[in-house]
């Protein structure tokens, strides 16, 4: 039975979104929304006070997923948002703190603190959706942008090598690396649960169909065409060696989940080593008062 | 269909059913779930909503499976569904 | 509010300006500093992270000034009383996140050891030249705080003020310290914590559903929440309406612009904190802020014994700027002096304040020491002509 009348019941993510603000302004057949589904799955299996999740996101059409999820959420300046998550998380430890932001905000303008909070196992979740272009100024070059891959500033094809993230992210001390795809829902939001209950710095990237200026300037068809694509051409190899996982332009992606451990986190650190040094006299940080 | 294995427990698997709940206006119409609805319950309809999207509508509503893909893949929280009450074997 | 005794170190201290900074701020209540070492901020975040441990916080050396005062700003919607420090080359990076601060209304401290620019200028040396970039460095119209401090005791005493006021006005308020009163060393009082004013953050009382995160109560500054308490709210960088949500239209930018500004327009006689000398019945009036109002005062002095009637006014408050009271003995006098180690910043706001009914004169420095005082006595002789 089908009902299309007025008198539906509750969609069950309204509970966490922000309703007086939907719809969204991404494109039809874009992926962004596919992953907030799937991030909103995952934050309902997330046995946590939900008070306690706050939401970060930077500048681009990612980030703006912050202001559409009902928790406390902040959209902060270009690259920003993971310093931004670093202060608030550390001004106050209960919180679960995610980012949620795109690859040129996350890789380009802010790769500088991607590697440091990776590096310093700052306990955040970032989730980086990779559409491999900046969708939100009309499609220029990212970090990301395959080699070949049309963009505004690459108009004869990208000569510009990409980032390959889980690499990156991985070699500066993530404990949780992971990509998938935005076709790949059920084990996205699972990655995603265990990102959210991982302590340290867990890192998912998404690649994610931007139909609109990737797939149209690069005659790939919409963001359904690229879900396809998606369908055909991704590889699920857990645990795949880092230096394997570059994306070519409409070739192979390798997917899955490539660095589950466990390491203390910055505030660890800082407890356990002042503690050692300073003895009685530190008063330890964050831990829940008596 | 015929040439299929039977599961040996085919008499204790319940199927469950649901029920499509399309959001007509918030739609877009990417189509994922009109593709990916493993059971082909879902066609784009001929209709347009209030943006000039054509929303999918339920042409097999007696198939949904209850497996929401559609209301996971939906980027627009567009569609969901619910789970119904009864429910069937396969031997059924 | 008192302050939490845990951070106030009472007693008589030798201390150098950018270490009573750093108590000042202990003593504030600041619980969170972030930072990125430059010359000749660098002493305020070692001894801030030297003493922390012990009072109960947390210091995080960021990877640059960007990521220390978006931090900044993070941390203080995790409630948490913030600060960093920085100098020109720093300062010019922390603009970004300024410009954020001011427009989620986040009250932050961001301390500015000024040196000699332009670029890496110098150093290890003095200079006065950010204060108009604390005015305008970040992009659009908002408006700040900033004060500066001329010695060691009002490095202490004015941090804490700057973090009073930030709360007050929910607005980064900046600390202009420069490179002499940093390095220079002298004795600091720091009196008993229930001698320690300190104002508590605006959280309001409303339950989350009926309250919005920039909706103001009359007085032009919205009541804030921590994150994490349940009020789910949103805060952007873009122009936003009172819910918190991007709202791009002229209607709500004006709103929100020009009650970000008027916040601490139309309480600019709260915030200003000036001191005055002999200013009634002067000719001509010097007017300094930092370590000049002190090299100042041998000019003024001799001046004086020399009969010409000399007012002077250290400015404690840079920014807003205390135009009424300019503009008042402006009508009265001559002539105003401003030496400043710039050439040419403050005193352009002195000469718009003045409007023509007095003169303006600048006694200008590149940078690198301070005036000779000789130089600043010639150009009021000048003045009262």
């Amino acid at each position: 039975m089908s009902k299309q009348n007025n008198n539906l019941p509750e969609h069950p993510m309204e509970r966490l979104l922000r309703m007086d603000r939907i719809p969204h302004i991404w494109c039809s057949t874009c992926g962004i929304g596919t992953a907030v589904s799937c991030f909103i799955s995952a934050l309902e299996k997330f046995e946590y006070p939900m008070d306690k999740v706050a939401i970060v996101s930077g500048i681009g059409c990612t980030g703006r997923v912050a202001g559409y999820i009902k928790l406390d959420s902040f959209h902060s300046t270009h690259g920003r948002a993971i310093p931004f998550a670093t202060g608030l998380k550390l001004a106050n430890p209960e919180l679960k703190v995610i980012v949620i932001s795109g690859d040129g905000d996350l890789s380009a303008i802010g790769g500088n603190h991607l590697i440091h909070a990776a590096r310093r196992n700052m306990d955040i979740t970032v989730i980086c959706v990779n559409n491999f272009i900046y969708a939100m100024t009309g499609g220029q070059s990212a970090p990301t942008t395959p080699l070949t891959a049309n963009s505004s500033t690459a108009p004869y094809g990208n000569s510009d090598p990409p980032f390959n993230l889980p690499l990156l992210v991985g070699s500066c001390g993530a404990t949780y690396v992971a990509r998938w795809t935005a076709l790949h829902i059920r084990r996205l939001t699972k990655s995603m649960h265990e990102a959210l209950n991982k302590k340290g710095f867990s890192f998912i990237e998404v690649i994610a169909p931007c139909s609109t200026l990737y797939a149209r300037r690069n005659r790939l068809g919409t963001g359904l065409d690229l879900m396809k694509f998606y369908h055909d051409n991704s590889e699920i190899k857990h645990g795949a060696p880092l230096e394997e996982l570059d994306i070519n332009f409409q070739q192979k992606i390798i997917v899955g989940k490539f660095i589950d451990k466990e390491k203390p986190t910055f505030v660890d650190n800082w407890n356990n080593w002042l503690s050692q040094k300073l003895g009685s006299k530190f008063v330890p940080y964050g831990v829940a008062k008596a | 269909m015929q040439y299929w294995r039977k599961p040996l427990d085919a008499d204790k698997i319940q199927v469950p059913h649901g029920e499509i709940h399309i959001v007509r206006d918030r739609c877009k119409g990417c189509g994922f779930c009109v593709e990916y609805c493993p059971r082909d319950v879902l066609e784009l309809s001929k209709q347009f909503n209030i943006k000039g999207y054509h929303p999918p509508e339920a042409v097999l509503p007696e198939a949904c499976v209850h497996c929401q893909l559609c209301e996971m893949l939906c980027p627009e929280f567009a569609i969901f569904v619910t789970l119904r009450e009864e429910v069937e074997t396969i031997e059924s | 509010m008192k302050a939490d005794p845990k951070g106030v170190l009472t007693g008589e201290h030798y201390l150098d300006g950018d270490h009573a900074c750093a108590e000042g701020a202990l003593a504030a209540g600041c619980r969170f500093f972030a930072g990125y070492p430059i010359t000749p901020s660098t002493e305020v975040a070692e001894r801030y992270v030297s003493r922390i441990p012990m009072v109960g916080g947390i210091f995080i050396q960021m990877e640059d000034e960007l990521a220390s005062m978006a931090a900044l700003v993070g941390a203080a919607w995790g409630g948490k009383k913030s600060m960093t420090v920085t100098s020109g080359p720093g300062f010019s990076l922390m603009m970004e996140n300024i410009g954020l601060a001011a427009m989620m209304e986040t009250p932050c401290v961001v301390v500015n050891v000024q040196r000699g620019g332009p670029s890496t200028g110098l150093p290890t040396m003095v200079g006065q030249q950010d204060m108009m970039q604390a005015r305008w460095g970040s992009h659009g119209d908002y408006q700040i705080i900033a004060l500066s401090p001329a010695s060691p005791q009002e490095a202490f005493d004015y941090t804490i003020k700057c973090f009073n006021l930030a709360e007050k006005y929910r607005v980064p308020v900046l600390f202009m310290m420069d490179e002499c009163v940093g390095h220079m060393t002298e004795k600091v009082v720091i009196p008993k914590p229930d001698e320690i004013e300190i104002t508590p953050r605006r959280l309001t009382k409303l339950a989350p559903e009926k309250y919005l995160p920039y909706k103001t109560n009359g007085d032009l500054v919205p009541e804030m929440i921590v994150a994490g308490t349940g009020y789910k709210i949103h805060s952007t960088g873009l122009t936003h309406d009172e819910r918190g949500y991007p709202v791009m239209s002229p209607g709500t930018q004006d709103q929100l612009v020009k009650r970000l500004c008027d916040k601490i327009k139309l309480n600019a006689d709260d915030i200003i904190e000036i001191e005055e000398d002999q200013t009634e019945g002067a000719e001509v009036i010097v007017m300094a802020y930092g370590i000049t109002s002190r090299v100042t005062l041998p000019a003024v002095f001799k001046a004086r014994k020399k009969g010409i009637k000399v007012g002077y006014i250290k400015m404690i408050t840079a920014w807003p700027f205390p135009e009424k009271r300019v503009r008042e003995l402006a009508k009265k006098v001559k002539a105003f002096v401003m030496p400043e180690i710039n050439l040419g910043q403050m005193v352009l706001e002195v000469e718009r304040c003045a409007a023509g009914q007095a003169k303006t004169y600048h006694v200008p420095h590149a940078g690198g020491w301070v005036h000779d005082p000789e130089d600043i006595y010639q150009v009021i002789e000048e003045a009262v002509k």
